[in-house]
């Protein structure tokens, strides 16, 4: 079973959601999709195994045979390439690795050359197997990473993933295939207001989904009113605790010291496999 | 000369647009005759390189100076390959304003 970790707004607890519940069931693989800026490791602590680099291929473009005709610069729909009349420039870091370019391309400048964006780390954590990426420094395409660490999933364990947050390609790519998905918020208009997007998509993406609310004695009942007018499960309530927030500053799992708590993931566990069974 | 000025609006009393690849007009006057074009800055809602796009627009349009208000590192890079002259400003006055002072050696 699959199960994605996402949440509209940052800072909800995403990696605490999935990081606690990794710690509290058996076979677990956990996959830290933000690549942007994991973080799972950091509680985890993996022995790291193997590190490999994610390439694209970005174009190459052989000025020689370039006559500035534009035609690539015109079809680039991320404006990552400019021609002037005796220059062309490339931004490798706005590519999208389409190969339109060299399509286009009348005089056969254009070859394609592979592009290091980023790496994926794999390891283990005692028993848990944790997998991340994580994108280079100064580029900003992060599907393609997000893609490159979903390739290591091992069906045969219980997988959790930690998405980015937002709503943006690299949170879609990351839910993708999910067979469930847990939307994590607080009970904050912020809040509410990320969590509707999140469930716009995960609607669009025919996903079934319910609610962890965070800090749930913060705030106001307006989460709680939109979860039951829409009619979505709210799977688990976490309080705003000084324990929970000291252990996280200390980058501890909190399963790890308040035993209740590993039942209550266990138990959430559980639920959401109803859930996808029926 | 052919002079651009990034706009809010589609004349020249519209005031100068600080940005440059998300401007909302060009405004591209011929200082010999003093006519003007206004247009539509298609980068306006591109998702990424806006700026760059923005120069692309810029240059194709012939233009030998470009005044706005600040140019982003993308577009700075492109630019400068070119032989248009780039003026950046703190003034904020309509697009007749700048264009006056720059005219009178007074911008920049």
């Amino acid at each position: 079973m699959v199960i994605s970790v996402a949440s509209g707004k940052g800072g909800t607890g995403k990696t605490s959601v999935a990081v606690n519940l990794a710690l509290s069931i058996e076979n677990v693989q956990i996959l830290d999709c933000d690549v942007e800026e994991p973080n799972v490791h950091l509680f985890l602590q993996p022995e790291i195994e193997k590190v490999e680099g994610v390439y694209t291929l970005i174009p190459k473009i052989d000025e020689s045979l370039c006559n500035y005709c534009g035609k690539c610069a015109e079809f680039c729909e991320y404006n990552a390439i400019f021609v002037s009349k005796d220059k062309i420039l490339l931004f490798s870091e706005l590519c999208h690795s389409c190969g339109g370019c060299k399509l286009v391309c009348p005089t056969n400048a254009i070859s394609e050359e592979p592009h290091k964006t980023g790496s994926v780390y794999s390891g283990k954590s005692k028993d848990i197997e944790v997998i991340y990426g994580e994108l280079e420094v100064g580029d900003a395409v992060a599907t393609n990473i997000v893609r490159e660490v979903k390739k290591r999933i091992d069906k045969s364990k219980n997988v959790i993933i930690d998405c980015p947050p937002g709503a943006s390609c690299p949170v879609i790519e990351s839910i993708k295939g999910s067979d469930f998905c847990i939307l994590v918020t607080e009970p904050t208009p912020f809040g509410l207001h990320d969590l509707k997007i999140a469930v716009s998509v995960l609607e669009e993406m025919k996903i079934p989904f319910g609610v962890i609310v965070n800090r749930s004695d913060l705030g106001d009942k307006r989460v709680y009113d939109y979860c039951k007018e829409k009619n979505i499960p709210i799977l688990l309530e976490i309080p705003f605790d000084r324990r929970i927030a000291e252990l996280y500053s200390r980058g501890i799992p909190f399963v790890l010291e308040m035993d209740e708590w590993k039942k209550n993931f266990r138990k959430l566990f559980e639920t959401i496999k109803e859930r996808v069974q029926k | 000369m052919r002079i651009c000025i990034t706009s809010q609006g589609d004349n020249l009393d519209a005031f100068l647009d600080p940005r440059f690849g998300r401007c909302n007009y060009f405004i591209i006057v011929d200082s010999e005759t003093m006519e003007f074009e206004a247009l539509p800055n298609p980068s306006l809602s591109a998702r990424g390189g806006a700026g760059i796009e923005a120069a692309q627009t810029v240059l194709n349009k012939g233009v030998d100076v470009l005044i706005t208000g600040d140019v982003g590192p993308n577009a700075s890079k492109v630019l400068s390959t070119s032989n248009i002259k780039v003026i950046t400003t703190k003034e904020n006055g309509t697009v007749r304003e700048i264009l006056d002072k720059f005219l009178n050696g007074k911008l920049g």
